[in-house]
């Protein structure tokens, strides 16, 4: 969008719809200017404004003991022990990395550093969960290629370990890739800041980047808006920004600096929306006015419009709050560190106006600071006011036909072949990824959650420990939202808990189809109710999440996909984790229930009306997507209270080894996507010795992916099972670990190099062609 | 030398470049093991007082033109050439061994890596010199876990500098297996005193069996140990 269409009305062109255009008309009391329009059209779009979705996000429980800050915020904030405070927060990248994926996954990563360095943190960790369509053609390769060298540029010249993410690849995203990401720093408790301006005579100073053409209309065009016909659509390829990570090194640096010698009132990072949300935004949280002189901001190139400097979204700038004495050491620091530093602004009085209760902070946009006043808002209007919708929700209409189409009859087939088939070790990607930085990483990518010292530059000593994982199942929420959405959060614990961390906190990132189908806003809304059934009961609070909507493509919708982001902590981590393996002579056993008992009063699902629990069910399996290309049926219910049971018995039994007790487990390994099956093998290829297993009934139990059990392999098993019966949770002897076959007695006996094999090769193979491996 | 009645901790400097990023893991590490450093803004002209200089890893000036061509110009880089001219230790991690090769500190170039990606992964490396500062007192054929994260660390040079550095022991680390495509499996070198080192592998990531290896303790010990060398000599 260069310029508004001749045909159409200019707030149409801009994605404002008439009625919000009435709105904005009701707040100034007149009709809007072409900046002021401009400005409301970037802060109302769906991307900044969740007008669709706030009224569903209320729902979710938010506060806990450990929360400093909650949703609402650049990022949640919570309390980790020692006067380390951990900064989280997780976004969605989709559409840019769609037209444009090394950019587009790049400006992602910068994007969510600096949510996390506004609030003080040192952004210490990024995990990247990505979903494409299968990488079957060049188009997807490419698509894949960029993202991952994208993310791969910009995190490891920023410095920034990426500690893990996860790889989804479905059909549904071909036209539509997922591209988020997750970012989470730490600080001395003292330091927290918050993104808000305050004293008048306060100066505002743009930190950073000149401003340029570059992604004007990003959250509003781009962002808010679905795909047409065309695989992406070109035209939207200048609202794509362009990252530059040595900047946003240097901006660290010089932010950290300016928040370590108290310089700043107030910092916030300019992202979506730029300077026009910048501006609303910290002058609202202030309850103060802000005069800026939209003349005074570095520009890219020369006769670009005040409505395209305020709403650019080029990369790597903030706003910082600056007291006129401090002014001068701002400036010297921000020399030191060659960043560009500019008085753009001053903070402002609100004032008393007829007919509202309290004094009004008022944004003004001037041409030289003092000069004439080219745009006039109320700054909370722009920030706070967007409309709330209550879009209509409709259960989908084949749903019901869906999940009576049950893969539990399909018959079964070769089990051996079938699970080599699900098996793909994700080190190509990862590998591009530098996850070490800092010293922190005792799990990387690859293990069931990342597993982190609690430590960096600036920070106390400590002798704890953070985990972190993503999660999502598409798969599931695609039958059943709500379910399957309760089955990610609590899968997310199971993962922390592999690692013997305690889960503290979630965020989440729910990527959706069009609001305006009610179909989307059903699934939606049965999420948001999944994840606070899930997340009450487990005792978890919410502390941010973003928002991905338009996310289809001529038409059809992505299915739901909501990312949990998980928070964990480790009370003391002196020793490695057993991680996803086993020693030759462990007894193997499966922590847990064995079959799907039926759903009770604590339980997230499933819906009234579906059929009687199976003991072993495949609906939304990975076995039964990608082996059968079954898409029915009726997901696992999920016993939260059960859960609760198994994941903390789980946390604790591990969180000794990594206290540097011993312990009593050899391995651990959470039965998630594919299985038990997946889960053996994966074990297997971790260890390198094989193991022999019996007594399962057949490829249903081989494949089920019911929730709340681990596979854990002990030398002293008895003791392990009293501790579990001691607990109330059940335990299943499965077999015995050693050799090299992995046997499943009557359904797999493959060579272990085989099976390593195919899990090694699965992923170069298919994005690289097997001539390149081999090269 | 260490173990002496009297010892005080070798003082290394650590370069800091905009860009860098590896300081405070170098810093962390050394400390670790009993050394003193500190941070060297690249603004800096002089060098005294260290007894090492370390040129860690990262993304100097972004590695923008050339990883290390422009933080060659740094003013610190005038003080390295002369710490070095005056055979103090001088050793290059990843992105620091760029910089000393565009310095002209140490022969041949890092290239961009065969398969053209980034790879960050454990590295299984053989001594092959003991004849440098941070291999001193390591046999050579000792085997070595150490990280590896670079984008281009493929080490190239001309046929006769190779017959250079094989002729004069100066080849100080090998690949076991070769993971990027540096001719003669080379992981560091030398210059011809010994006394400056640039390797591709981060030793500093691997001091605590917590993070899955310790054996660049090894290394970053023998610096320390030439360092303090340095000192009483």
């Amino acid at each position: 969008m260069a310029e508004p269409h001749q045909h159409q009305p200019v707030h149409r062109a801009l994605g404002l719809t008439d009625d919000e255009l009435t709105a904005i008309e009701a707040v100034l009391g007149r009709e809007p200017n072409h900046l002021e329009l401009a400005m409301y059209s970037v802060m109302w779009s769906e991307h900044c404004s969740y007008k669709s979705s706030r009224v569903h996000l209320r729902r979710l429980p938010t506060e806990g003991a450990r929360v400093l800050v909650g949703p609402g915020e650049n990022a949640g904030v919570v309390d980790a022990g020692d006067g380390i405070a951990v900064a989280i927060r997780i976004e969605s990248h989709n559409h840019p990395s769609a037209i444009e994926p090394h950019q587009g996954a790049a400006t992602g990563v910068g994007g969510i550093l600096r949510d996390i360095f506004t609030m003080g943190a040192r952004p210490l960790a990024v995990m990247d969960p990505l979903f494409f369509g299968p990488p079957d053609d060049a188009r997807q390769r490419w698509l894949v290629e960029g993202v991952v060298a994208g993310i791969s540029s910009y995190g490891n010249s920023v410095g920034v370990p990426t500690v893990g993410g996860e790889l989804t690849f479905d059909p549904g995203y071909a036209q539509n890739p997922l591209v988020n990401v997750l970012c989470l720093g730490a600080l001395p408790v003292e330091r927290l800041v918050l993104g808000r301006a305050s004293g008048t005579g306060n100066l505002a100073v743009l930190l950073g980047s000149r401003t340029g053409r570059d992604g004007i209309g990003g959250v509003s065009v781009l962002a808010s808006a679905g795909f047409s016909e065309a695989a992406a659509d070109d035209t939207k390829r200048p609202s794509v920004q362009v990252g530059d990570p040595f900047e946003e090194k240097r901006l660290i640096e010089a932010c950290l600096a300016l928040l370590d010698e108290g310089l700043v009132v107030g910092i916030q990072d300019l992202g979506g929306a730029g300077l026009a949300c910048a501006t609303s935004e910290t002058a609202a949280r202030g309850r103060v006015g802000m005069d800026v002189d939209v003349t005074a901001v570095p520009r890219r190139e020369e006769g670009m419009t005040p409505w395209e400097v305020m709403t650019s979204e080029s990369q790597e700038r903030m706003l910082a709050i600056v007291t006129p004495d401090n002014w001068p050491a701002v400036a010297a620091v921000c020399r030191k560190w060659e960043v560009r530093a500019t008085v753009v602004g001053r903070v402002t009085d609100p004032v008393h106006e007829p007919g509202s209760v309290e004094p009004v902070g008022r944004l003004r946009i001037r041409d030289g600071i003092d000069g004439a006043v080219l745009a006039d808002v109320p700054a909370a209007s722009l920030a706070d006011d967007a409309p709330l919708y209550r879009r209509p929700l409709a259960v989908p209409a084949d749903l019901e036909v869906r999940r009576q189409d049950d893969p539990g009859d399909e018959p079964p087939g070769d089990c051996g072949a079938e699970l080599l088939s699900l098996l793909a070790d994700p080190s190509w990607v990862y590998r591009q990824y530098d996850h070490q930085l800092f010293l922190n990483t005792v799990v990387g990518p690859g293990g069931d959650a990342a597993l982190l010292r609690l430590a960096g530059p600036g920070l106390p000593p400590s002798h704890r420990g953070i985990a972190v994982t993503t999660d999502s199942a598409p798969r599931w929420c695609a039958l059943d939202p709500r379910t399957g959405t309760a089955a990610v959060v609590a899968e997310a614990v199971a993962n922390l808990a592999c690692v013997g961390a305690r889960a503290v906190a979630v965020v989440n990132c729910l990527n959706f189809g069009n609001p305006e189908h009610p179909e989307v806003m059903w699934q939606l809304s049965e999420a948001i109710d999944g994840m606070t059934a899930a997340c009450t009961a487990l005792e978890l609070p919410v502390i941010g999440g973003n928002v991905s909507l338009y996310n289809e493509s001529g038409g059809a919708d992505i299915d739901p996909t909501p990312v949990i982001g998980a928070l964990g902590l480790v009370e003391e981590l002196a020793a490695r984790p057993p991680g996803i393996g086993w020693t030759a002579g462990s007894t193997v056993l499966l922590v847990g229930p064995r079959r799907a008992g039926p759903a009770t009063a604590s339980a997230a699902g499933p819906s009234p009306g579906t059929p009687a629990a199976d003991p072993f069910p495949l609906g939304g399996s990975r076995w039964a997507i990608e082996c059968r290309g079954h898409r029915g049926g009726v997901v696992a219910p999920v016993d939260l209270a059960a859960h609760r049971r198994v994941v903390d018995l789980v946390a604790g039994l591990v969180a000794e080894t990594v206290a540097g007790g011993g312990g009593l487990l050899t391995g651990v390994h959470d039965v998630a996507g594919g299985g038990l099956a997946v889960a053996l093998a994966e074990m297997a290829v971790g260890a390198e010795v094989g193991v022999r297993i019996d007594g399962v009934e057949g490829h249903a139990e081989l494949f089920t992916e019911i929730g709340s059990r681990f596979v854990v392999a002990t030398e002293r098993p008895d003791e392990v099972a009293d501790r579990a019966e001691a607990a109330g949770v059940p335990v299943t002897r499965l077999g015995t670990a050693g050799g090299d076959r992995l046997v499943v007695d009557g359904l797999v006996d493959l060579s272990l190099a085989a099976v390593a094999g195919e899990w090694r090769d699965a992923l170069p193979h298919r994005l690289e062609g097997p001539a390149a491996q081999e090269a | 030398m260490a173990g002496g009645a009297r010892v005080t901790a070798a003082r290394v400097g650590v370069v800091v470049f905009p860009g860098t990023n590896c300081e405070h893991d170098a810093v962390s590490a050394l400390t670790s093991l009993g050394g003193q450093a500190e941070l060297v803004w690249h603004t800096a002209e002089r060098l005294e007082g260290f007894d090492a200089v370390v040129l860690p890893g990262g993304f100097a000036h972004g590695d923008y033109l050339r990883p290390g061509a422009i933080a060659r110009f740094a003013p610190v880089m005038g003080a390295v050439s002369r710490f070095a001219a005056a055979g103090g230790p001088v050793v290059g991690i990843c992105n620091g061994f760029q910089v000393l090769t565009e310095a002209g500190l140490l022969p041949g170039a890092l290239q961009k890596n065969a398969a053209l990606r980034f790879l960050c992964a454990p590295a299984a490396l053989r001594v092959t010199s003991s004849r440098s500062v941070l291999t001193a007192g390591v046999p050579v054929g000792t085997e070595l876990m150490v990280p590896i994260n670079h984008f281009s660390g493929s080490y190239v040079c001309d046929a006769a500098t190779l017959e250079e550095l094989r002729a004069e022991d100066r080849i100080v680390l090998r690949y076991v297996e070769n993971p990027n495509g540096s001719v003669d499996d080379i992981a560091a070198v030398a210059n011809a005193a010994g006394n400056v080192v640039g390797l591709m592998p981060h030793p500093e990531r691997a001091v605590s069996e917590l993070l899955g290896s310790a054996d660049g303790a090894v290394l970053l010990r023998a610096l320390l140990a030439s360092a303090a060398g340095e000192r009483a000599a």
